[in-house]
């Protein structure tokens, strides 16, 4: 089975990550690091998308996400779907969800937190409140803050 | 009784189990009864004080010789070559922790006592005072003075008065005064400096009733411990301040109803915020409170570093 192949050029083997809402693809870019990497990466920004109208896509060639850096793409993009790819076929589809710590990628909010230091990595659990919202804790200050403060 | 205590870094009152502070609790009563000074003969133990904190400091290293152990360390962390050259938390802990059996660390930044316990190779560690975030072995003094003052720690009537907004002891003492059953808050504080939300929340979660007040002497004849704290000039405007001062100022006057078992803490030092009068009632509790932190201090410092000793 072959995918989005008139979009953005289909890879050989790696991972792509689909169903990105737009104007998320750069930001998970930049917070995964995955632009650090030698690998080929094709971005397709805006392309249009019967779930969400328009939609970002990200393809890594020879990478495969693990399944941590796959569920800390549900706080950004909670539907992307993140599919394996091997000779130009579907080998393996996987749905985030949410993780229950998320590290390194998020920065405290609190100006006078450790974690701001060098060569510290950044550490949150979700805590589940009333109502259905989440509030992220820095595992370093303490500091209990609402997941909208922490992402934005 | 198991020691679950020795090893663990004492970091966050959040950490701690309620049987375990039983524990610590049972210890500080022991250790005020008969002092132990050869408990923790040959342990050498790092006070780091990356910033000043003179009282906090002499009370954990009067622990420690009461104890019998050696200390090393600075008291300062703007004199010392560690900061002046540069050098990391984490890699300044590694060094040490390699010198010691335990590290006492105080760090003006939130999270640094948990930062020094990933890098001090399972030496343990103790906060004494991590920012605005933790202090936990203020705490154990305050639960141990009200245990040894009341008899108990449930079905208490808890005032707490000033900077509930900043004042970190009144936050892990709430947190840990929530552990036990039957306990009722009021707290009293300028508009500006109320109880922030995560502590109200936790009490509502939890089942446990508190009031917002106004005025001590609206309360005095219900309560069994008085904790009060300081409102930093610099927190209110001082329009905001001269009103402040005028109604969480502690006078002889705003005891007239107090119950006959009521103490008052403190954490101290205090400024203005307790008249000296109030100093000679039967009341006045809080030099006595800060002379616990020395048992409190032992004990956990003992709880951490020998395994059995009961
Ligand atoms: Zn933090």
């Amino acid at each position: 089975m072959q995918i989005n192949k008139l979009q953005v050029e289909a890879i050989k083997c790696g991972s792509v990550i689909d169903h990105i809402p737009s104007q998320i693809g750069f930001k998970l870019l930049s917070l995964f690091r995955f632009t650090e990497t030698e690998k080929r990466i094709t971005i397709g920004l805006n392309l249009p998308s019967k779930k969400l109208g328009k939609k970002d896509i990200i393809k890594i060639e020879n990478t495969f996400l693990s399944g941590d850096q796959i569920n800390q793409l549900a706080i950004y993009s909670p539907c992307a779907t993140v599919n394996y790819i091997d000779e130009y076929n579907l080998v393996g589809k996987i749905f985030p969800t949410l993780p229950r710590k998320i590290d390194r990628i998020l920065i405290c909010p609190n100006g006078n937190c450790i974690s701001h230091n060098n060569c510290i990595n950044s550490s949150f659990i979700f805590i589940k409140k009333p109502n259905n919202n989440m509030n992220l804790k820095c595992k370093y200050c303490e500091k209990e803050f609402s997941k909208n403060i922490v992402l934005s | 009784m198991r020691n679950s205590l020795y090893k663990k870094n004492i970091i966050s009152i959040n950490d701690l189990k309620r049987d375990e502070l039983e524990l610590v609790l049972k210890k500080s009563a022991i250790l005020k009864k008969k002092s132990a000074p050869d408990l923790l003969k040959n342990k050498i133990i790092a006070s780091c004080f990356f910033e000043a904190s003179t009282r906090t400091r002499l009370s954990f290293e009067t622990a420690i010789y009461r104890l019998g152990a050696s200390i090393i360390g600075f008291s300062d962390g703007n004199n010392i070559s560690l900061s002046k050259k540069g050098e990391t938390l984490a890699d300044t802990i590694s060094v040490i922790s390699s010198y010691v059996d335990a590290i006492i660390i105080r760090h003006p930044q939130e999270g640094s006592a948990r930062l020094a316990a990933e890098f001090s190779n399972n030496v343990p560690i103790f906060n004494a005072g991590d920012g605005s975030n933790q202090h936990p072995t203020q705490t154990l003094l305050d639960l141990f003075t009200i245990q040894e003052t009341q008899n108990r720690l449930n079905n208490l009537n808890i005032a707490m008065v000033g900077d509930l907004k900043y004042g970190r002891t009144v936050h892990s003492l709430t947190q840990a005064l929530a552990k036990y059953k039957k306990n009722k808050f009021f707290f009293i504080s300028p508009d500006v400096l109320t109880m922030p939300n995560y502590i109200n929340n936790m009490l509502l979660e939890r089942g446990i009733s508190y009031r917002r007040c106004q005025h001590i002497e609206e309360v005095i004849s219900e309560i069994d411990i008085l904790y009060m704290t300081r409102v930093q000039k610099e927190r209110l405007e001082s329009t905001e301040y001269a009103n402040a001062k005028s109604k969480f100022i502690l006078s002889t006057k705003s005891l007239k109803n107090a119950r006959s078992n009521l103490k008052i803490l403190h954490p101290l030092p205090r400024i203005d915020e307790i008249d000296h009068d109030v100093d000679y009632t039967p009341y006045a509790w809080y030099f006595k409170q800060a002379a616990n932190g020395i048992y409190a201090r032992q004990a956990i410092l003992s709880l951490v570093l020998i395994e059995n000793h009961f």
